[in-house]
């Protein structure tokens, strides 16, 4: 068994009591009629790439990301910079980027839509987790992937997010987890991916894993089933559903959007296009895998997005909502959702084959983009574990197959069921950061799914 | 800037480790924009870091740290050798058969140093870009942005190396959007983050800003009230903004040598390339003519070493239609013994090189626009991509582009809207049927390019002249 490895050691930085040092002093650093606002971002990630078996990279990333935004009267501006760790480095960071900041707003125009929370809070959220010692996880992949072309990325350690404003707020989210997602691939280029995410780590868990995915791969060895383009009734197992509402969600539940008419889902906000009844959307706190606070310094709570297939409430930045004259919900400056959460349906999973009968069964999709973001159109590729079932079995795999269909139709007209089960799909972004958020979704079984190519 | 104390942070590094290499650096990005008449807030970003990398026995390691003291410059050594060590007897490459790098040098962007408008005065520039997309009611958002980035760079190696290169890139941004009766269309300056390159002011007028705003407003009122694009097969005349996006997804991608060695299988994909096709592979017709090249200053990937310190240097990757050579650096060119370049190259201080595309250029051919235009029976003119996706393995793509207009009997007609197209890359650049001079070659850039686990986002230019394609399914919207 690998050794169990508390990421917040004797080297790691404490950036729970750094960053609120830090606040303390941009407090004291504060002129009349300033507010400072200061969000911050950090990680200590330990990363390995594996490809046929064996470690392709290995490292650990510490960084701590400070965002000093200073608010004089009508006027604005924000700086972000790098912290190190040091107390002394660090303030004389903060100084100095203060003092670029007021010297920025001397001539700066006023912002007729600067806003931003003024009350006081505190909230806090910390927990640990046990993590792998990374320098184990050769071993043990080594012996677990023996005889398997093994090729995936390890991602663990701890995320924190911060949030201080000289108003008095103070929030802090921090979680240690990890999340290591890998692919078997057979000589013909298809393959199997499975994701094993969470804060308890396992040793056996994850070689159960590797082995439960190696039982599956025989059949893609299967001569591969050819389908022309055409419309084909499909199970999308959630992960691939994930990908579509993903695409969708990128300016689909925004409040600047709809009102600049650039939303993919601006027929839904409109009225003049609905899904089926039984589909149901909220940005989803409950989840609890995002921190309770944004930064603009409001305190989020869920908001329901979408409820029986109509459209009832959007992602209100404070920016947002100071130029079109509506309500902040806590939504992040993108408007983006980071707890998307959708209600499941009564389709078993042990019922999934049977119903499906014959079709497609689509465990990923990937490359999803808008082609019509008007009508919500998406195009992208099937990948790993794609299958052609007949009669409720598995017959053969699918090679990577073009699709360009409508969201409309997938959750409307074209909506047979939706799972019973929806899963936790934790965010694996790691651009810049590592993400915090994910989706709690259900997979979906649709009369059609256009293929194209 | 770089600063003296990190070569002193460097020279007192004691180590275990058979070799390593110190990457510092320090980069600032000031962002202006100007939205509907009203001006962003100023955002400054500094990002200033070190990626510590070791090598130990057949293993490697890194370590990324924002403390540039001495200390925390040796901790992240340490850190990185025992990275280096507890994976020697699992790693997939000997790192003692590697090569290390051995020249010094350094690089600066063109213009460095010549002096940029104060914000007040991109502000201005930018509110006048921004009130002349006001053309119409039906223009309900209009965009002007200008991103400046300073990047300096150190890069430092127990065997004496020492690389010094510092950028500047500007990105100048423009988009306008029309909405009426339940349509909207957007046009912009060669699309989002399109228009990245290194260089100085003189980056505006090369992408044509000034003046800008109008003219994509009133484009963008065109396609409002276009019909859609139609289905069916045509010729396909793409625009060197589509054709960056082209070059990116279906040259560049399938020929970056370690995912053709299997690297990125887990998330960006593998390749319809194999290592055996290097050579003698027709990839395209033999108007094809593709080069790495970093000795383009004024493109946005242009450099003197990669960040792996390998001397880049102009290369031939396919030439008339023949896969030459691939997209690989110092380290993946050693695993297969293929010819590569110097493309090792990472996103920031916190990322560990990896084999990217840098400047990745279409060269001219010899036909004029108005030829080619002329040589068209039944065709489309597409431009500025909006949608792209494409499949693991670097061939099945659908592209999208905001603006197209169809071609009659060698005469350009209606403008047409949604327009799109798809097709297999090993099959599509073989229909290469014309490539234009350098007449019609254009110079774009993003910021845009990802890849990697875990994700690098880094910058990219490409080079292209307009070219004709044969026979190609093209669509509109729904």
């Amino acid at each position: 068994m690998a050794q169990m490895f508390i990421a917040r050691g004797v080297e790691a930085i404490d950036w729970h009591a750094h960053f609120f040092m830090l606040a303390e002093a941009i407090e004291r650093m504060r002129r009349p009629g300033e507010t400072v606002l200061s969000v911050f971002a950090g990680e200590r990630s330990d990363f390995i790439r594996f490809n046929a078996g064996a470690v392709r990279q290995s490292g650990q990333v510490e960084q701590g990301r400070l965002t000093l935004r200073v608010a004089q009267g009508a006027r604005q501006a924000y700086s972000t910079f790098d912290l190190g760790g040091d107390a002394h480095v660090d303030l004389s960071d903060v100084s100095d980027a203060l003092a670029v900041l007021r010297e920025s707003l001397l001539d700066a125009p006023d912002d007729p839509h600067l806003l931003f929370d003024t009350g006081s809070w505190t909230r806090s959220t910390r927990r640990d987790g046990r993590l792998p010692d990374p320098r184990a996880l050769a071993e043990l992949v080594a012996r677990s992937a023996r005889g398997l072309d093994f090729v995936g990325f390890y991602a663990g350690g701890t995320l924190s997010r911060g949030f201080a404003s000289t108003t008095g707020s103070r929030g802090w989210y921090e979680v240690e987890n990890f999340n290591f997602s890998w692919s078997l691939y057979q000589p013909n280029g298809l393959a199997i991916k499975t994701t094993y995410a969470g804060d308890a780590w396992d040793d056996a868990v994850f070689a159960d894993a590797v082995r439960e995915a190696a039982a599956r791969l025989p059949v893609l060895l299967r001569a591969p089933h050819v389908l022309k383009p055409g419309g084909y009734r499909a199970w999308l197992a959630p992960s691939a559903l994930a990908e579509l509402l993903k695409s969708a969600a990128q300016g689909g539940f925004s409040a600047r959007a709809h009102a600049s008419s650039t939303s993919p889902l601006y027929k839904l906000n409109t009225g003049a296009a609905t899904f089926d009844e039984r589909v149901s959307i909220a940005e989803s706190l409950e989840l609890g895998i995002s921190p309770a606070f944004n930064d603009d310094g409001y305190l989020r709570a869920s908001v329901p997005l979408i409820s029986a297939g109509r459209a009832v409430g959007r992602l209100t930045s404070a920016r947002s909502a100071r130029e079109y004259g509506l309500e902040p919900n806590g939504a992040l400056p993108q408007e983006m959702p980071t707890s998307l959460a959708m209600a499941g349906g009564d389709l078993a999973q042990d019922d999934v084959l049977a119903r499906l009968g014959t079709g497609l069964y689509i465990g990923n999709l990937w490359y999803v983009n808008l082609s019509d973001r008007m009508n919500c159109r998406l195009t992208g590729m099937t990948r790993f574990a794609t299958f052609w079932v007949e009669d409720g079995e598995i017959v053969a795999p699918v090679g990577a197959t073009r699709f360009d269909d409508s969201l409309y139709g997938l959750l409307g007209e074209r909506l047979e069921a939706l799972g019973a089960q929806p899963e936790l799909r934790l965010s694996d972004f790691t651009w810049g950061q590592r993400a915090i958020g994910g989706l709690h979704l259900p997979g979906a079984l649709v009369k059609s799914f256009e293929l194209v190519l | 800037m770089i600063e003296e104390r990190w070569t002193m942070a460097a020279r007192g590094l004691r180590a275990a480790a058979d070799f390593w290499s110190v990457r510092f650096v320090d980069e600032r990005t000031d962002d202006h924009t100007v939205r509907n008449d009203v001006s962003l807030p100023l955002r400054h970003q500094r990002e200033r870091g070190a990626m510590v990398t070791a090598w130990a026995g057949a293993g490697s390691g890194y370590a990324a740290t924002a403390d540039l003291s001495a200390g925390g410059v040796q901790r992240a050594l340490e850190i990185a050798t025992a990275r280096a060590q507890a994976c020697a007897a699992h790693a997939l490459i000997d790192h003692r058969e590697i090569t290390r790098p051995g020249q010094s040098g350094s690089y600066v962007s063109p213009n460095a140093q010549a002096a940029l408008p104060s914000r007040r005065e991109w502000i201005e520039r930018l509110a006048r870009e921004c009130a002349g997309a006001n053309v119409d009611a039906r223009i309900v958002e209009r965009v002007a942005g200008m991103q400046v980035t300073h990047s300096d760079q150190l890069y430092l190696t127990s065997d004496g190396v020492r690389i010094e290169q510092q950028f500047r890139f500007l990105m100048p941004s423009l988009s306008a959007v029309a909405h009426d009766d339940g349509d909207t269309q957007e046009r912009t300056l060669n699309g989002h983050f399109g228009a990245l390159a290194q260089g100085g002011i003189e980056v505006l007028a090369r992408y044509g800003f000034d003046g800008a705003g109008a003219r994509i407003a009133d484009e963008a009122l065109q396609l409002l009230s276009a019909p859609n694009c139609p289905t069916g097969r045509r010729d396909l005349l793409l625009m060197p903004d589509q054709m960056a996006l082209q070059i990116h997804e279906s040259i560049g991608h399938p020929l970056e040598l370690d995912r053709i060695l299997g690297d990125e299988r887990n998330y960006a994909g593998w390749s319809f390339v194999k290592p055996e096709m290097f050579g003698h592979y027709q990839y395209g017709s033999a108007l094809l003519n593709v080069t790495f090249d970093p000795d383009r200053r004024d493109q946005a990937a242009a450099y003197a070493f990669d960040d792996d310190g390998s001397a880049a240097s102009r290369q031939y990757l396919i030439r008339a239609g023949v896969l030459e050579r691939a997209l690989g650096g110092a380290l993946s060119q050693q695993r297969t013994g293929l010819p590569g370049v110097a493309n090792s190259r990472a996103s920031n201080w916190n990322r560990p090189p990896i084999d990217r595309m840098a400047n990745l250029n279409v060269e001219p051919g010899d036909q004029s626009l108005d030829s080619m235009i002329a040589g068209i029976e039944h065709g489309i003119l597409m431009k500025t991509n909006t949608s792209w996706s494409i499949d693991d393995h670097r061939n099945k793509f659908q592209f999208g582009c905001e603006f197209g207009q169809l071609i009659e009997q060698g005469k350009l007609t209606h403008v047409v809207k949604r327009p799109g197209y798809r097709g297999i890359s090993a099959s599509f650049w073989r229909s290469l049927k014309a490539v234009g001079d350098a007449s019609t070659r254009e110079v774009y850039g993003t910021s845009m390019c990802g890849k990697g686990e875990p994700v690098q986002v880094i910058r990219v230019g490409h080079a292209s002249p307009a070219c004709v394609f044969s026979d190609v399914e093209v669509f509109g919207g729904a």
